[in-house]
């Protein structure tokens, strides 16, 4: 199953993955506080239009709709027995759209975080974490899906749990981390971190990269962290089309299908190899992502200025990775770090 | 430095050598040194007021402006905050009795369908710190959840928080049940969590978007005062 994605990258150098889930069923009319995963059993027509929105845009690799099928999340809406039947529903509907094609399109099950705190402050342990995971990613495999996604991460030790699942399940995989706090994860990881905690992983991933996080530039700007931090796997680029706005009573991203075009091409210039979009991200934007992707040749690294001329600017100064990074206090008893 | 952990014995210090040290210890997330800290000041004869506002929330605003500028994260700061409410546990009691001033009363949930509690228990903890009184719903509310809790009585500030751009639009769900039911006005709607943006809380009609825990404590706080220099010129 594996070699898929792996094939393909060898073959095209560069894959295109697809675009947003969340907003973009939002614009089918999911509502507000709703489970997206209901509709892969009550609405499947619709996700396989999702699906096919992104295929016939050029996505080489698209995700299921089962970013939140794990118990932890499931469990808010009364539906934790519900993980194997929403996540193999996901996964079902993805093959069929998968195998429609004439070219090759890879099915990538989407693991989203558990919403628990794992580690010293945190009331998740790795076992049952562990447990979640692996029943989610079992069933998304025998529902059809090639490779397991995943993905919007923040801590270390929760993808190491996914991870570890997924061996389990003798899965391959590939993992993103959202980069939203200051050019960081929620929890701290920078760039470099993520580089170093990869490396350190007993069962590797295809791929890793970035997700989500905040605008398009700061993820550019962690892809350019993998690289300088010697990533030798290859790296994912997964961006928002920009900022969310409030328009006429729904969430409208503000990045143009042009300006995803230009972070298409400026992020295979960073050294991304799995490339698509996050939140807000239509088949429009995908269309145009793929056209220029297509038509362009690889071109040199972008400097941060050229990244922020195109993409408009960081929402933090740094992030966290090189020498300018603010220390944290000096405290008598633990000293400075 | 860090090496002559030994000889810090809190019980020796005097007392402006020991209320920085419970900055450093809130700082470094230590439970039990701050339990013992908070004991001390108290056995010194010191008001359960000051060793809040002096030990406790003078620590956790240095916390939060570090939190803010991206030097501590979400692991340091949960550390703090829960050593902070070690030393809460102590304070309370002693607080309630005494009659010690309360800033306002909050109420604050995580929104219907979102799970995420992380940066709504760090609000909660850096408001209580700071001297609000703060109701905590939990996760996934709906409307009504929110509205039955502030009709329960005397709440200034509404806070709610999603983590998910498919959770983040039901705060607007919140805020125009709060207009149709003519309530909107008698609050202070703070919003936040990780994909909102100023310009989203605009828009969906919240007074503020507060993008961590340390600005919604300032926010709150200016809010209340613009609140009582309106009552009072009303007055």
């Amino acid at each position: 199953m594996s070699e898929k994605l792996l094939k393909l990258l060898d073959r095209q150098g560069w894959v295109l993955a697809d675009g947003a889930t969340g907003t973009n069923l939002f614009n089918m009319g999911l509502q507000a506080g709703d489970p997206p995963e209901f509709w892969n059993v009550d609405k499947p027509e619709l996700i396989e239009k999702l699906y096919r929105g992104a295929v016939d845009a050029g996505s080489d690799l698209f995700l299921t709709n089962s970013f939140g099928s794990n118990a932890s999340r499931l469990k808010l809406h009364n539906a934790q027995g519900r993980v194997r039947e929403l996540s193999m529903a996901a996964a079902g509907i993805a093959r069929e759209v998968a195998d429609s094609q004439s070219r090759t399109v890879i099915v990538a099950g989407s693991m989203g975080p558990t919403g628990e705190i794992m580690g010293e402050v945190g009331t998740l342990t790795h076992e049952v974490a562990v447990e979640m995971f692996e029943e989610q990613a079992a069933a998304l495999i025998e529902g059809g899906a090639d490779v397991l996604w995943v993905e919007t991460i923040s801590a270390p030790e929760e993808m190491a749990a996914a991870a570890e699942a997924i061996r389990n399940v003798g899965a391959s995989w590939c993992g993103t981390m959202s980069f939203d706090t200051a050019g960081r994860t929620m929890m701290g990881v920078t760039s470099a971190d993520m580089v170093k905690f990869i490396d350190g992983l007993d069962y590797q991933p295809l791929g890793f990269g970035a997700n989500c996080g905040t605008g398009a530039s700061d993820l550019l700007r962690t892809v350019l962290g993998f690289v300088e931090a010697g990533a030798k796997l290859p790296i994912i680029a997964k961006g928002n089309a920009g900022i969310p706005k409030y328009v006429h009573g729904h969430i409208h991203y503000d990045g143009t299908p042009e300006l995803m075009a230009d972070y298409a091409v400026l992020a295979r210039n960073c050294g991304a190899r799995i490339i698509g979009g996050c939140c807000g991200t239509t088949p429009e934007h995908l269309v145009k992502m793929r056209e220029v992707l297509d038509a362009q040749p690889i071109g040199e690294t972008p400097t941060l200025e050229e990244i922020v001329a195109k993409l408009g600017d960081f929402s933090s100064a740094n992030d966290g990775t090189g020498d300018n990074v603010a220390k944290r206090r000096e405290t008598r008893r633990r000293g400075g770090r | 430095m860090s090496d002559d952990e030994d000889e810090i014995i809190l019980a020796d210090m005097p007392d402006e050598e020991l209320v920085p040290q419970m900055h450093d210890d809130l700082y470094d997330g230590m439970a039990e040194e701050i339990k013992e800290g908070v004991n001390i000041l108290l056995g010194r004869g010191w008001t359960p007021y000051r060793v809040l506002t002096e030990g406790l929330v003078e620590g956790m605003r240095i916390v939060g402006i570090d939190f803010r500028d991206g030097i501590l994260f979400v692991p340091e700061v949960l550390l703090a905050a829960n050593a902070m409410k070690a030393g809460m546990a102590i304070l309370k009691p002693l607080l309630a009795e005494t009659g010690a001033p309360r800033l306002g009363n909050m109420v604050i949930g995580t929104v219907k369908g979102d799970i995420h509690d992380i940066g709504k228990n760090l609000v909660t903890m850096m408001m209580e710190g700071a001297g609000f009184e703060v109701r905590d719903l939990g996760i996934n509310n709906s409307v009504e959840s929110y509205i039955g809790a502030l009709n329960e009585g005397d709440i200034d500030i509404l806070g709610m928080s999603a983590l998910l751009t498919t959770t983040m639009p039901y705060m607007k769900v919140v805020i125009d049940t709060m207009v149709e039911q003519g309530m909107r006005d008698d609050y202070i709607v703070l919003v936040g969590g990780a994909p909102l943006n100023e310009e989203f809380g605009r828009a969906i009609g919240a007074d503020a978007y507060c993008r961590d825990a340390a600005v919604a404590v300032e926010t709150a706080k200016e809010f209340m005062a613009k609140k009582h220099n309106r009552m009072g010129a009303g007055a």
